[in-house]
């Protein structure tokens, strides 16, 4: 595969860029192969670059429905950090945090990681405290936190409404510091380019339509472009994780909903990283183009419907605006939808199955975009060891019937009420 | 928009509803010996398939009772509705 480097550049540009190398192939599916990762999302293709790279296994297919980074890869809002409090849930973040800090160099394409910083607003004394308390425990895990006051918070995020009027005062805010974004459509492709160039296939336009279970031990699936055998299969498809499930007659701790994004026209600069509304269910950043990013709720109801409804704009948009009230003289450039695998405790589930041979990744709720890096590790970890580990250990998908329930938000089993 | 005939109210907008989840898990019986995975089913499990789906909604800014909806999960269509003694098949 030909690198990219300003060398490069130059040289292509003597052919007006006319013969740059495809970035990756468009194969026809072998009949065998060692792995199958269906979804070819940010986390089935991070698994399979690191399969291939991490544990040497480069029979490798990686088999999409639609088309590699249309999914929820590119429907995000492209935030990335690790300000958890659970033990469980923080290392395993962290962890993925130093794969970001590398992950353009390692993958010699830019995905413009920007650690440009997260706060989480706080609105009350209570608040305040909880915050404290949620920066300690990140703190010993190794994660940077820091307590911002008032005064604080507003050197950083001048747009915000300081006033007296406001029916929610900042009372100031918990900081990451070395959290920020990352171009959601370049980590997938990234991670397409070099998977390929290991010698992964990446197949689009090909549906799952079953499975060939024998004696409990997965043998294959069958799609829309034949039969293909397999020695193990990684499910990876996030928000259809239930209709692959039905297929093979399991029931699995999730719902699937829908969560809607949105950005304004650009505009110049004005916010300096992420924020996020500690009175209602909002969150903000800007992007490199100036657009306003946006997103909040989820439209409430299960959904595979990839649109939304109005009304859980606006009411996203109604606590937007109490945040920041310059946002209602910009015009909205785009609205989209998502459907996400709300796990029944709002934290993902990476483990084995009751098949042996296939293995599961899913239940990311709306946060999986941040955690693609260290999802694809730990998952190429599971199935090339077929054990889990020590960073997903706690990601298991008996950790609900046993009580080990990792709910960072405390919604209990209706997380998609919030 | 959903617009949510509610068997009480007639035909409202969806504003006026609150969602409660699948209406077709059922809680293990009273006063009867209750293993672990029924417990585990019908607290965490759920099916949630790509189409007609019975669901619980609440009519929380009308008349605030529970009812049950049939809905496309898929397209949104709403096909029928139904008061909580009633059986949608």
């Amino acid at each position: 595969m030909q690198k990219y480097s300003v060398f490069s550049l130059i040289k292509n540009a003597f052919s007006d860029h006319q013969n740059w190398e495809v970035a990756w192939k468009d194969p026809t599916p072998k009949s065998e192969y060692d792995v199958v990762i269906i979804g070819g999302g940010g986390h089935g293709l991070a698994s399979a670059y690191y399969l291939a790279k991490e544990h040497k296994i480069t029979n490798v297919a990686v088999i999409e429905k639609g088309w590699i980074g249309g999914g929820n890869v590119g429907r995000n809002t492209t935030i990335i950090r690790s300000n958890f409090m659970y033990d469980a849930n923080a290392r395993f973040n962290e962890f993925g945090m130093d794969l970001w800090r590398n992950l353009s160099q390692e993958l010699n394409f830019n995905v413009m990681f920007s650690p440009r910083g997260i706060i989480n607003l706080a609105h009350s004394d209570a608040q305040m405290n909880a915050y404290a308390r949620r920066g300690n425990s990140m703190r010993l895990n190794g994660i940077d936190a820091k307590l911002l006051n008032r005064d604080e918070v507003k050197k950083l995020i001048p747009m915000a409404d300081f006033s007296d009027e406001v029916r929610f005062p900042i009372f100031g805010g918990l900081m990451q510091p070395s959290a920020g974004t990352a171009r959601h459509d370049g980590v997938a492709w990234g991670y397409a380019r070099q998977a390929d160039s290991m010698g992964v296939d990446i197949i689009q336009h090909c549906e799952v339509e079953g499975f060939d279970v024998e004696g409990g031990k997965i043998k294959g699936v069958r799609t829309s472009k034949g039969v293909i055998k397999a020695k193990k299969v990684g499910l990876c498809v996030a928000g259809s994780t239930n209709i692959l499930a039905e297929k093979l007659n399991m029931t699995l701790p999730i719902e699937t909903h829908l969560l809607q994004a949105c950005v304004s026209e650009p505009v110049k600069p004005v916010l300096d990283g992420v924020v996020t509304f500690g009175a209602g269910h909002f969150y903000i950043s800007q992007s490199d183009k100036g657009e306003m990013v946006m997103g909040g709720d989820l439209d409430g109801y299960n959904s595979y419907a990839q649109r939304g409804n109005l009304p859980t704009i606006q009411h996203v948009l109604t606590g937007g605006l109490a945040l920041f009230p310059f946002l209602s003289r910009l015009k909205m450039l785009r609205t989209w939808g998502g459907i996400m695998d709300m796990s029944m405790d709002g934290s993902p589930i990476i483990d084995k199955t009751h098949i042996e041979g296939l293995y599961l990744n899913c239940g990311w709720c709306y946060g999986g975009f941040k955690s693609t890096p260290v999802s694809g590790w730990t998952f190429a970890h599971t199935i090339a060891q077929d054990r889990l580990h020590e960073l997903n250990a706690d990601l298991t998908l008996n950790r609900f019937s046993n009580g080990y329930l990792l709910d960072e938000k405390g919604l209990g089993t209706k997380t998609w009420i919030s | 928009m959903l617009h949510i005939n509610c068997p009480f109210c007639g035909l409202r907008a969806q504003k006026e509803f609150a969602y409660g989840g699948d209406a077709t898990v059922k809680r293990p019986e009273l006063n009867k010996e209750v293993s672990k995975e029924e417990w585990d089913n019908f607290v965490y499990m759920r099916k949630s398939p790509r189409g007609k789906h019975i669901e619980l909604w609440h009519h929380i800014s009308g008349c605030r009772q529970w009812f049950k909806v049939q809905r496309d999960t898929a397209t949104h269509e709403i096909f029928k509705t139904a008061k909580m003694s009633e059986e949608i098949k």
